[in-house]
C-alpha cells in the first residue's frame, strides 16, 4: 500500500468520485486556481475545468446557500470553507436549509451535499481562528458529520460522504493535511457512522476522533510502559455515533476517558459521557473522565493557547483518575 | 511628477504623515523578519504599500471622540491610532505587555483608550460594529465618526451591504472604507465582482461614493476629510473606496504568484512613501538628510520595541481564565 498524506488523500477522493459523478463540482474560496488555500484541491482546475471548480467570492453563506440549491436539484456539490472558522458566516444556509429540508418537505427533498475544510485549532491563530466545532454541527438533527484522523479514513469517508444523499460535514485539520499513512489505490469506502478501534487493550477505553487520536494514541503507548493497555476507540462518525462500539469497549475495560478538542459545556464529550452512563452504568468500575478544551477562547500566546487544549499529560492524568492511582 | 501645492498644509503635519508612513513600514519589516526567526507565528498579514489609506484617512480623526475598526491587517492602523509600537511588537511576541496581553496576536490588536476597535478577523463580520458605534455617537448626540476599514474581499459579504443599508436609513456617522488592494488572498477583485467600481455600490443605498488614489496620501487626507464631515455635521454615511496595492502577499505564506513581476513594480515606482517624500522634498519641507536621518530613528525605534518584545515575561497560565465568563 502506498504511504501519503492526508491532504493527498482527500485530492484522490475528490478526483475519483468527480470522475464517476459529473454531478460533483467542488465550489468554495481559492479552491480552483490558487489549489486550495491548503492545497487539497491542487490540480483538479486543470483537469475538470472552471465549470466544476468553482472559485467563488468570500461570501460564504451566499455560496453555500448556493451550493445547497444545485444540491436541491440534483447536483452533488463539495463546497470547501477555507476553515470552519468562516463556516459560522454559513450556518443558517447549513442548519435551516440544508439540515432541514428532507424532513419539512415530508421526504420530497434530500440535499446531497458535503461541506468540507479544516476544524479546530492550528497554532498561533488566535481565538476567531481557533475553533472546534464538531458538537455544534452534531448538535442538529438532519446533518451527519464525520471527523476522520488518519488518510486512510479520510479517503474512505469522503468518498462515503460525497455519495451519501444527505448533507455530511467533513471535518479535517490544518496540522492533519500532512499527516501520513498507507492507503490503498483505487476505490474504497468507509462506512459512515462505523468507528474504527486504533489500538487493543484491556485496562481502559480512550474514546476519540479527529485530531486528537495523535496525542491519544501517544498516551497508549506511554501507558503501554507502564503496563497498562488501553482500547483506542476512533469514532470516526460524530453523527450518526457508533453506539455499539462504544457501549463494546465499555463493557471490556468498565473505564473510559473520552477526549474531544471542543469545550466542555454541551458539547460531544459531554453527550458520550452521559451515554455511556446511560447505557453501560453498571459496567463502570469508575466515573467517566472527559478531556476537552479549556472552557476559554483560544488564546494566541503558544504556551497558553497548548495549556488550553487536550494533551498526553492530561489524558494520562485522566487514566490515573480512573484507575483510581494516585499520582506521585 | 507636477509640483503639488501644498501650502494649505503645516509642515508639521506632513512630516508626521510621513513619519507614521515610515514607521509603520519598518516596524512590518522588523515583524516579517521576526516571523522568519519564529519569534511571531500563525497568519501575518503585512500592510505595506498601502500605509498612506490609513495613515491618510486617521488624520483626520480625534481620537478622544472619534472611533476606528479594521479587519485583520491591522497593524498599519493601529500605528496610525498612536498606539505605542513596543506593545504591538510585544502582542506579535504573544507577551504579557502585548496591546492584547498576549491572547490577540497579529490580527486582533486592540486600545479601547484610544478607540482602536481593533484588529477583527473574519471577512466583512466587523462592518456591522462599526455602525453600531456609531449608533450610540449619535444616540448620545457626541461630535464623533467612526471609520471602517475593510479590504476588496469583504464587500460582497453580506454584512457589508445589510449594514449600508441600516446606516443610510438610520443615518449613522460612519464612514466605509473599502481598502481595495486588488487581491482578495490569492484572487483579482476583477474576478469576483459584478462591477469593478466598487463606490457605485453606495448608490444602492443612497449613500455617496466615491473613488479616491491610495498611493498619494493627500488625497486620501481630502477625501476621507470630506466624508468625516459630512459623518459629523449631517450624520451621513460615506462609502469610499480607496485603490490601493500591496507589496507582500496575501500573509507570510502567500508567495503571490497570482500576480506579475510588472504589476509589483509598476507599483512601487508609485510608492506612497516616495511620493510624499519627494512632495516634501520639492516643496523645502525636508531635505534628504532629514529623511534619512528620520528614517534611522524609525529603525533604532522599531529595534527597540523588538527587544522589548524579547524581554517581556510571558502571561501567566493564570491568565488563561481571565476574562472570560463563566
Amino acid at each position: 500500500m502506498a504511504i501519503i498524506t492526508y491532504r493527498e488523500a482527500l485530492r484522490q477522493a475528490l478526483e475519483e468520485e468527480m470522475n464517476r459523478d459529473k454531478n460533483v463540482i467542488i465550489m468554495g474560496e481559492e479552491v480552483a486556481r490558487y489549489n486550495g488555500a491548503y492545497k487539497v484541491t491542487k490540480g483538479l482546475l486543470d483537469t475538470f475545468g472552471e465549470e466544476r471548480m468553482i472559485d467563488t467570492p468570500i461570501t460564504e453563506e451566499g455560496f453555500t446557500g448556493v451550493a445547497i440549491g444545485a444540491a436541491l436539484a440534483g447536483m452533488r456539490p463539495v463546497v470547501e470553507w477555507m476553515t470552519l472558522n468562516f463556516s459560522i458566516q454559513a450556518m443558517d444556509q447549513v442548519f435551516n436549509n440544508a439540515a432541514k429540508m428532507l424532513y419539512m418537505s415530508g421526504g420530497q427533498l434530500n440535499v446531497p451535499i458535503v461541506f468540507r475544510g479544516p476544524n479546530g485549532p492550528a497554532e498561533f491563530l488566535g481565538s476567531q481562528h481557533s475553533q472546534a466545532l464538531a458538537s455544534v454541527y452534531a448538535h442538529f438533527p438532519g446533518l451527519k458529520v464525520v471527523s476522520p484522523a488518519t488518510p486512510y479514513d479520510a479517503k474512505g469517508l469522503l468518498k462515503s460522504a460525497i455519495r451519501d444523499d444527505n448533507p455530511v460535514v467533513f471535518l479535517e485539520g490544518e496540522l492533519m493535511y500532512a499527516w501520513e499513512g498507507e492507503v490503498p489505490d483505487g476505490d474504497y469506502l468507509v462506512e459512515i457512522g462505523k468507528a474504527d478501534l486504533k489500538k487493543e487493550g484491556s485496562d481502559v477505553s480512550l474514546i476519540t476522533f479527529g485530531k486528537p487520536l495523535r496525542i491519544v494514541i501517544e498516551a497508549a503507548e506511554e501507558l503501554e510502559k507502564k503496563g497498562i493497555h488501553a482500547d483506542v476507540l476512533d469514532l470516526r462518525s460524530v453523527r450518526p455515533m457508533d453506539e455499539e462500539a462504544i457501549l463494546k469497549t465499555v463493557r471490556k475495560t468498565n473505564r473510559a476517558v473520552i477526549i474531544d478538542e471542543s469545550w466542555p459545556v454541551a458539547g460531544m464529550a459531554s453527550h458520550i459521557g452521559w451515554f455511556i452512563s446511560r447505557n453501560a452504568f453498571d459496567h463502570l468500575d469508575a466515573p467517566v473522565e472527559l478531556v476537552t478544551s479549556e472552557d476559554v477562547p483560544l488564546p494566541y500566546n503558544h504556551t497558553l493557547e497548548l495549556a488550553a487544549q487536550p494533551s498526553t499529560e492530561k489524558i494520562l492524568k485522566a487514566v490515573n483518575k480512573v484507575l483510581y492511582i494516585r499520582e506521585a | 511628477m507636477m509640483k503639488k501645492d501644498i501650502k494649505k498644509y503645516k509642515p508639521e503635519f506632513l512630516k508626521e504623515m510621513l513619519r507614521q508612513m515610515l514607521l509603520i513600514r519598518r516596524f512590518e519589516e522588523r515583524a516579517a523578519q521576526a516571523y522568519g526567526l519564529k519569534k511571531i507565528g500563525g497568519f501575518l498579514h503585512l500592510y505595506i504599500g498601502q500605509e498612506a489609506v490609513a495613515v491618510g484617512s486617521i488624520a483626520n480623526l480625534d481620537l478622544k471622540t472619534d472611533y476606528v475598526f479594521t479587519a485583520y491587517r491591522d497593524h498599519g492602523h493601529a500605528i496610525a491610532c498612536g498606539m505605542d509600537i513596543n506593545s504591538l511588537m510585544a502582542e506579535l511576541y504573544g507577551k504579557e505587555s502585548g496591546c492584547s496581553r498576549g491572547k490577540g496576536g497579529s490580527m486582533h490588536f486592540f486600545d479601547s483608550e484610544k478607540h482602536f476597535m481593533g484588529g477583527n478577523g473574519i471577512v466583512g463580520a466587523h462592518i456591522p460594529l462599526a455602525a453600531g458605534t456609531a449608533m450610540k455617537i449619535k444616540y448620545n448626540k457626541e461630535k464623533g465618526a467612526v471609520l471602517c476599514f475593510f479590504g476588496d474581499g469583504a464587500i460582497h459579504q453580506g454584512s457589508f451591504h445589510e449594514t449600508l443599508n441600516l446606516a443610510k436609513i438610520w443615518n449613522l456617522p460612519v464612514v466605509f472604507i473599502c481598502e481595495n488592494n486588488q487581491y482578495g488572498m490569492g484572487t483579482d477583485f476583477r474576478r469576483v465582482s459584478s462591477v469593478d467600481d466598487f463606490s457605485i455600490m453606495g448608490k444602492s443605498y443612497g449613500i455617496p461614493g466615491k473613488q479616491v488614489n491610495g498611493m498619494d496620501i493627500l488625497k486620501v487626507y481630502e477625501e476621507v476629510g470630506e466624508a468625516v464631515k459630512r459623518a459629523k455635521e449631517e450624520s451621513t454615511p460615506t462609502l469610499l473606496e480607496i485603490k490601493t496595492y500591496r507589496y507582500k502577499g496575501h500573509s507570510m505564506s502567500d508567495p503571490a504568484r497570482y500576480r506579475t513581476k510588472e504589476e509589483l513594480e509598476e507599483y512601487k515606482n508609485q510608492d506612497p512613501i516616495l511620493i510624499l517624500k519627494s512632495i516634501l522634498m520639492e516643496n523645502d519641507v525636508i531635505t534628504e538628510e532629514d529623511f534619512q536621518n528620520l528614517d534611522k530613528m524609525i529603525k533604532e525605534q522599531v529595534k527597540a520595541s523588538a527587544v522589548f518584545a524579547e524581554q517581556s515575561p510571558e502571561p501567566e497560565l493564570k491568565t488563561l481564565y481571565e476574562d472570560v465568563l463563566v
